[in-house]
């Protein structure tokens, strides 16, 4: 859970009901501990400009880099962006997408819609959209997962990388952190598998 | 995130239902570990902005100034809250007076974030609060204790902060509401389920939110601290007593530095049980503001006793 500021308690307490550790990232070490990382909502500007300050931008590039399982909700969908068009500190950069902040406008425009999620069964998915980003173009590679009635998405994956331009962490709907869970156990798989390998043949 | 408080204005449109009690209360629980900045120039809110700040306050005058002149303090000129609204792209919240609900209609149509129904502006109603719940824009009201609190959230406040002393610079009021909140959760929690109603009544709040209060062991919404902050450190102390964010208003803009201080206390929230990025943040700032004593204050310019 990265911990610089927003409503990471809820992720937190979200895994929890599934019986998930988890734990908070202020640090370069407690970074280098995480087997997947969730960056929460909160503001973007303020976050972006934590990641900078903390010196934990690069470091963090490198672990997704490398395949760190990272979902960004929100705030976090934008961290992960190529494209944030009037975010006045760099994004990440690792997921081929263009956001759009708060593009449905102020708090009064915030709204909870009905969601149909690719992969997520068992019927709708509410989802809580506080001033937030709409996702308005993908890269070839990303998997669009879930589009609102007006056709912006709401949600999408390339490979180990997820955004939500909602808030699951805020519905006591565990489904789309269980996905997450899966993503993570999934990449842990495949490095145990690698390792095991690697073993096999220097011995 | 259930409550009981009677949120009434899940209006559907094109997009989905607005105006629900998960979104109102919902933007509170963004703004968490961080730092709110009072602002009165939209140059200020840039600086604010451009500190990290997670929101900013739109007023007139920031509290030790609004001491200084007297007189009666009343919601902010409407285009100053415009060009604020228009000049950052973090949420933007501004002050109606205690009662007052048509300042707050009008906040509400100007299109703000949340709206602080305060004790800093001069109460325009002794006995009555706005009746918040109607409102489809979300509400944050000042507390002193538990008690005081629940019947913010009753009212339909979807977020809360202790008071302290507004404009003073000294923390001590901060730090007494924050620990009187707390300290009325833990009776709680420590209570039989068959003495919460004769406990409610003490505190003057529905039996409702006090059965939440023993179930969650915290307030059903978010609570920042106000009051007094006016250093890193100051952030950090209440972030430390169980603040989830903290509102500075006069200490930065009165302070000798304000944008370095602004950096540093965004900083302070982030890391607030870090004493080592406590100490090298704090060597980043000049002169706090200087501040007067609470308690040195006589009875007529104590603020956080408005409004019950």
């Amino acid at each position: 859970m990265l911990a610089l500021q927003g409503d990471f308690r809820e992720h937190v307490a979200t895994l929890a009901a599934l019986d998930l550790p988890a734990f908070e990232v202020r640090t370069l070490e407690q970074l280098d501990d995480a087997d997947g990382l969730i960056i929460p909502g909160g503001e973007s500007t303020t976050i972006a400009r934590l990641l900078l300050a903390f010196e934990l931008r690069e470091p963090l590039r490198a672990r997704i880099a490398s395949g760190l399982p990272v979902w960004g909700t929100c705030a976090g969908a934008i961290l992960l962006a190529k494209r944030a068009p009037g975010l006045d500190r760099p994004t990440l950069g690792v997921l081929d997408i263009t956001v759009e902040r708060n593009a449905f406008g102020r708090q009064l425009d915030s709204f909870e819609a009905d969601l149909e999620i690719a992969g997520v069964e068992g019927g709708p998915f509410r989802g809580v959209f506080i001033r937030a980003p709409a996702i308005v173009a993908t890269g070839p590679a990303v998997e669009v997962l879930a589009r609102l009635e007006d056709g912006s998405i709401a949600a999408c994956r390339d490979g180990a990388l997820l955004a939500t331009t909602f808030h699951p962490e805020l519905t006591n709907d565990l489904r789309l952190h269980a996905l997450f869970a899966a993503m993570v156990e999934e990449r842990l798989d495949e490095a145990q598998e690698r390792r095991v390998r690697a073993e096999e043949l220097t011995a | 995130m259930a409550t009981t408080n009677g949120n009434r204005v899940d209006d559907a449109d094109e997009r989905g239902e607005t105006a629900t009690w998960r979104v109102k209360a919902g933007l509170a629980q963004m703004l968490k570990g961080g730092v709110i900045m009072d602002v009165v120039t939209a140059e200020h809110a840039r600086i604010a902005e451009e500190a990290g700040a997670a929101a900013v306050m739109a007023l007139e005058r920031v509290p030790s100034d609004i001491r200084a002149a007297g007189g009666v303090a009343r919601m902010s000129h409407v285009a100053l809250v415009e060009e604020i609204c228009q000049s950052v792209t973090i949420p933007v919240m501004a002050k109606a007076r205690i009662g007052h609900f048509v300042e707050a209609q009008i906040l509400e149509a100007i299109g703000v974030d949340y709206i602080d129904e305060s004790e800093v502006l001069t109460p325009a109603d002794e006995a009555h609060h706005i009746d918040k719940r109607g409102f489809r824009v979300p509400f944050v009201c000042g507390c002193r204790d538990l008690g005081e609190a629940l019947r913010r959230i009753a009212e339909g406040a979807a977020m809360i902060r202790t008071k302290g002393e507004a404009g003073t610079g000294d923390i001590v009021e901060a730090v007494r509401h924050m620990r009187a909140v707390w300290g009325g959760i833990r009776r709680i929690e420590g209570l039989r389920d068959d003495e919460l109603a004769s406990h409610a009544k003490e505190l003057g709040a529905p039996l409702e939110l006090v059965q939440e209060v023993k179930r969650l062991g915290r307030l059903p919404v978010v609570n920042f601290s106000a009051g007094g902050v006016a250093t890193p450190a100051d952030a950090a102390l209440m972030m430390q007593l169980g603040a989830d964010g903290v509102f500075v208003g006069s200490g930065i803009f009165k302070s000798e530095q304000p944008a370095e201080m602004a950096a540093a206390i965004v900083k302070a929230v982030t890391h607030f049980e870090d004493p080592a990025v406590l100490a090298e943040v704090s060597r980043e700032i000049g002169e706090p503001m200087r501040g007067q004593s609470a308690s040195a204050l006589p009875p007529a310019e104590q603020l956080a006793v408005r409004g019950n």
